[in-house]
């Protein structure tokens, strides 16, 4: 083998080793794209549920950011959600940011639904009005206190019949 | 008197100091091996050889695998998610564990036993037929002339082929999954886009495979230096190399597999 055969075959194979990592890149991940740095906005919630950290954050279904950062805020004890929105979106002052679940065992992300007002939130402001996360044992410890109560009542009723 | 209890302590003593010795070794040989490597690049053509050698004649056998492998993938994969109704899933199922996973640990596998082996046989023949004494006369360092550009080559060209190896996997998936099965194509990429994530799974994997590829490529030049200059003492170097990378690489993935994909989700 002369050594410009081996050139042209190192050649050839370095060529395709670095169209099967563009591949990999480009067809099979996503490169994170956006419009410049994102800017972050503060919100807290009484609860986040299962929310992590670089979940998704949407408005009407489309991904507009991440959730930066999570920590328990020991003033209020409440937890502090840091979200990273791409600048591409700006959103208005009274959005409200709710903890939702896509499907019924999917990932939990932040809703953001926009309000009406002009001014536009800036880096570093906070999302004052929040909907935490549904938990479901409340839910269903309030459903079987109700029932429980009504059918007590109902019972009660009941019983006084025959 | 108490020899059924010393003798076996002192074997397995002697083991432990054996490995610890061999591991300073090897790292004192690494040291050298970096210092004098400038010159595997001033001569490009000795390197350009060794990655003809050890990459371009594993291609086959890395592309080969790698499709059967993906294949598998989406064969048992599709008949998992099934169950649970999501058989559209079946991209990223596929291109996530060839990215993290089965690329990197894979081709690392099939490169030491591959091109590894080979390495360790020359260099340990060149040392049996005392090619390696004669440099040393001819004042040529073999550090520098012999070891340096296999150590590179199969640095340059491990990391190629697993990406190579991932590639040819998704494609193997897609075979299976969309042409042969049925998936909707559509879905099948749109959904591996959208839950493959550069920077984590890509630049991860492709991470791993140049950690395996310095592991796998000092050991098998270091065996070969290292081995008994005789017909036994190079079969048993080859044996060491191959089974030495195959622990080093499963090791080193946990290793790295708890660093980068710890915690994410």
């Amino acid at each position: 083998m002369s050594r410009k055969t081996i050139d042209l075959w190192v050649g050839i194979f370095a060529v395709l080793g670095i169209a099967a990592i563009f591949f990999l890149s480009l067809r099979v991940s996503t490169v994170q794209t956006s419009s410049g740095a994102p800017y972050t906005v503060y919100t807290w919630f009484d609860n986040i549920g299962g929310l992590k950290v670089r979940a998704p954050v949407k408005s009407s279904g489309v991904v507009v950011g991440r959730v930066a950062a999570i920590r328990l805020d020991t003033q209020k004890y409440r937890a502090e959600v840091t979200l990273a929105i791409d600048p591409a979106y700006p959103f208005p002052r009274d959005t409200v940011a709710a903890i939702l679940t896509s499907g019924l065992l999917g990932e939990q992300y932040v809703g953001l639904n926009p309000g009406g007002e002009e001014d536009m939130l800036a880096a570093g402001d906070t999302i004052t009005m929040t909907q935490s996360a549904v938990v479901l044992e409340n839910l269903i410890s309030q459903f079987l206190y109700n029932s429980a109560a009504n059918g007590n009542s109902n019972s009660g009723g009941d019983s006084s019949q025959p | 008197m108490m020899d059924w209890l010393v003798t076996p302590l002192r074997h397995i003593g002697a083991r432990i100091i054996n490995a610890i010795w061999r591991l300073g070794f090897i790292l004192r040989f690494f040291a050298a091996l970096l210092l004098v490597s400038g010159q595997s690049f001033t001569r490009l053509h000795l390197t350009l050889r060794e990655i003809w050698f050890t990459g371009v004649l594993s291609l086959s056998i890395i592309m080969v695998s790698g499709l059967f492998i993906g294949m598998v993938l989406g064969l048992q994969g599709y008949e998992i998610l099934q169950r649970f109704g999501s058989g559209d899933a079946l991209g990223i199922m596929v291109a996530l564990s060839l990215a993290r996973e089965l690329g990197p640990v894979v081709a690392g596998l099939l490169f030491a036993s591959r091109a590894g082996s080979a390495v360790t046989a020359e260099i340990g023949l060149m040392k049996a037929t005392e090619q390696l004494q004669a440099m040393d006369m001819m004042a040529v360092n073999p550090l520098a002339r012999v070891a340096a550009p296999r150590f590179w080559g199969g640095v340059i060209s491990m990391p190629l082929l697993a990406a190579i190896f991932s590639t040819a996997g998704v494609f193997g998936g897609w075979l299976i999954g969309v042409v042969v099965i049925g998936v909707d194509h559509g879905s099948f990429w749109s959904q591996m886009q959208a839950s493959v994530d550069f920077r984590i799974d890509i630049v991860n994997g492709f991470i791993k495979s140049v950690v395996f590829a310095l592991a796998v490529s000092l050991i098998a030049v270091f065996e070969g230096y290292d081995c008994h200059p005789t017909a036994e003492g190079v079969s048993r170097a080859i044996t060491r190399t191959v089974v030495q990378s195959a622990l080093t690489i499963l090791a080193l993935d946990f290793v790295l597999t708890s660093f980068m994909f710890r915690g994410l989700s």
